[in-house]
């Protein structure tokens, strides 16, 4: 089983992005589970999201606590976040910004990776939306699922022209990770 | 649990969306619900469905309070309605009181529960306080361990309430925000099956000016302990018929999740851990890591709260050296959580004498882990070998807040 962390900020879409995971995840034959971080929400507030993959059912109902990938959509939240808490020693965390892996201040023995989502979206979607950009680089970055059940998933959640061009972001994002993997 | 044959019918939703697209598989003709936290995505897309034309010859009640949501119901059963609402926490206390009226007036409405902690302090996470407090209700209180379970339910305990021998109202209780919340992969119901298993509702009983009769009235002493007698045995009728809808559900479906109980690796248990919702899905991973090391611990599901299944749990334990039961709620004055102190009682007057220890956890969403479940086991294990050291107890409480 494979245990990811989503940090974001509230109206990032963490959730969503947890939840088409799960979709893109099941798609691929395995069984999947989503689920946010049961809080008060407040847009702007740092919040998070866990989805679970399995080759099994997935029984278990506990929050994750270490996990294999971590998915952080807004650089800002490492000032106030640990965002790799737990995180297993090979596991890996995606963080956009511009910055590279090696100017972040992320205290890890886990490999820390960077992809510039908000670049990727505003030239393909017009708009900062980089929680859907981030699952693209999640599969480039992991190889836990195929970059096309995941441009599938959001299809389906947002049909038309909207998931058409986050289709192509995802898409951006993967080749964009993929060759520095 | 979820079943690998299926994978191919499932798809990934919302357990809310599951079980609102069960409810209206079932029909209802009313649906009533007030729709401010605590509330869930249940009703929601339920008024998305009616708005969409998608429920045949139902009307939905968007009402001012839980109280007026409940009495709504009830006047609508009165008709012969088959009726339908899901709340949650402090929504569900409001009903307190219309939930005895629904109960003695036998109408078999049905709610969804998405079970959490209730006031003060303000906590919207999930724990069984709200419905365990409804115990003394006369409903039949039904608990599932998933969003599948959650759903298939549904048509199951309409089944149960509304036989014409029975005729009682019944919860479904979910976990709140861990099964209403979660997206996982489901069989989302077929109409066509539904239509098969569940016939429509045709009560003996009903408000109708052609056939004048009347439905709670007064009842002096000379009447109403009789009253109470007939519903005490509409539960007991209730027993052997939510059994046999498992089954029948089953024979459709092709899926079960247990009658009033099920077990889980319990046949050579010397351990058994007992409990009731979602929280019964961390328990079996646990069991296994401990099964993968040759012990023998299990696992005994109590699905049915109300009506209790006293001789399903005393056959299901007998041969364990210890059972420890695990609460998601208190009964505060007796340090024991509701499903602790029941299942003590009915031992009582058994043969079964086994060391029985009980912890109420989970309170107000506190998370339950794995290290906390090999905890128990752990306590329960040295139960079954020195005796009960402490009987009942809090778990994972935090010493340093007190």
């Amino acid at each position: 089983m494979k245990e990811i962390r989503i940090h974001g900020r509230g109206g990032q879409g963490s959730v969503t992005a947890a939840e088409l995971l799960s979709v893109a995840a099941f798609k691929d034959g395995k069984f999947s589970q989503a689920f946010p971080a049961f809080g008060v929400e407040r847009r702007g507030a740092p919040v998070q999201a866990f989805t679970r993959i399995s080759n099994n059912p997935i029984r278990l109902r506990s929050q994750i606590y270490t996990p294999d990938y971590v998915i952080v959509q807004d650089a800002t939240l490492l000032e106030t976040v640990d965002v790799a808490n737990g995180i297993k020693d090979d596991g890996v965390i995606i963080v956009n910004t511009t910055e590279k892996p090696e100017s972040l201040k992320i205290n890890t023995t886990a490999t820390v990776m960077t992809a510039d989502a908000t670049k990727v979206a505003m030239d393909i979607i017009g708009r900062p939306i980089v929680n859907t950009v981030l699952l693209g680089a999640f599969a480039g970055a992991t190889d836990e699922i195929k970059v096309g059940s995941i441009q599938h998933a959001i299809k389906a959640r947002f049909p038309g022209k909207i998931g058409e061009k986050n289709a192509d972001a995802i898409l951006k994002a993967y080749e964009l990770i993929r060759v520095r993997v | 649990m979820i079943n690998p044959a299926y994978k191919d019918k499932m798809v990934v939703v919302e357990g809310s969306y599951a079980v609102a697209h069960s409810a209206k598989t079932c029909h209802p003709n009313v649906i009533s619900a007030y729709p401010i936290t605590p509330q869930t995505h249940i009703v929601e897309n339920l008024a998305q469905f009616i708005a969409d034309g998608e429920i045949p010859n139902c009307e939905y009640l968007n009402v001012e309070s839980e109280f007026s949501a409940i009495s709504s119901l009830i006047g609508a059963a009165a008709v012969g309605a088959r009726t339908y609402s899901a709340t949650t926490s402090q929504g569900l206390l409001l009903m307190h009181e219309a939930l005895f009226n629904a109960s003695g007036m036998r109408f078999p409405i049905i709610m969804t529960i998405a079970n959490r902690a209730v006031s003060a302090p303000i906590n919207i996470w999930n724990d069984h306080q709200d419905s365990i407090s409804q115990r003394d209700t006369g409903w039949i209180q039904l608990y599932v361990e998933d969003v599948q379970e959650a759903s298939d339910t549904l048509p199951q305990i309409y089944k149960i309430a509304e036989d014409n021998e029975i005729m009682l109202p019944g919860m479904v209780c979910m976990d709140g925000f861990i099964l209403s919340h979660v997206y996982e992969p489901v069989v989302l119901l077929e109409q066509n099956l539904v239509d098969n298993f569940l016939p429509s509702f045709h009560p003996e009983n009903m408000l109708d000016p052609e056939d004048p009769k009347t439905f709670g009235a007064f009842a002096t002493p000379d009447t109403y302990e009789e009253f109470r007698y007939l519903q005490e045995q509409a539960m007991q009728k209730a027993l052997p018929k939510i059994e046999a809808v498992a089954k029948e559900f089953e024979e459709v479906f092709g899926r079960f999740h247990g009658g009033l109980v099920d077990g889980y690796m319990i046949e050579d248990a010397e351990i058994v851990i007992m409990s009731m919702g979602s929280v019964l899905g961390t328990v079996k991973d646990v069991v296994d890591q401990y099964r993968a090391k040759g012990e023998k611990i299990g696992v005994l599901k109590v699905r049915s709260f109300r009506p209790f299944p006293k001789e399903q749990i005393i056959e299901s334990i007998q041969n364990a050296h210890a059972v420890v039961v695990l609460d998601k709620n208190i009964s505060i004055g007796t340090n024991e959580g509701a499903l602790f102190s029941e299942t003590k009682s009915c031992l009582y007057n058994s043969k079964v004498r086994i060391p029985l220890v009980g912890y109420t956890l989970g309170h107000g969403g506190r998370d339950i882990r794995i290290e906390s479940i090999v905890k128990v086991i752990e306590g329960t294990k040295a139960a079954a070998k020195a005796g009960i050291m402490v009987e009942s107890q809090f778990l994972d409480l935090k010493e340093e807040l007190l």
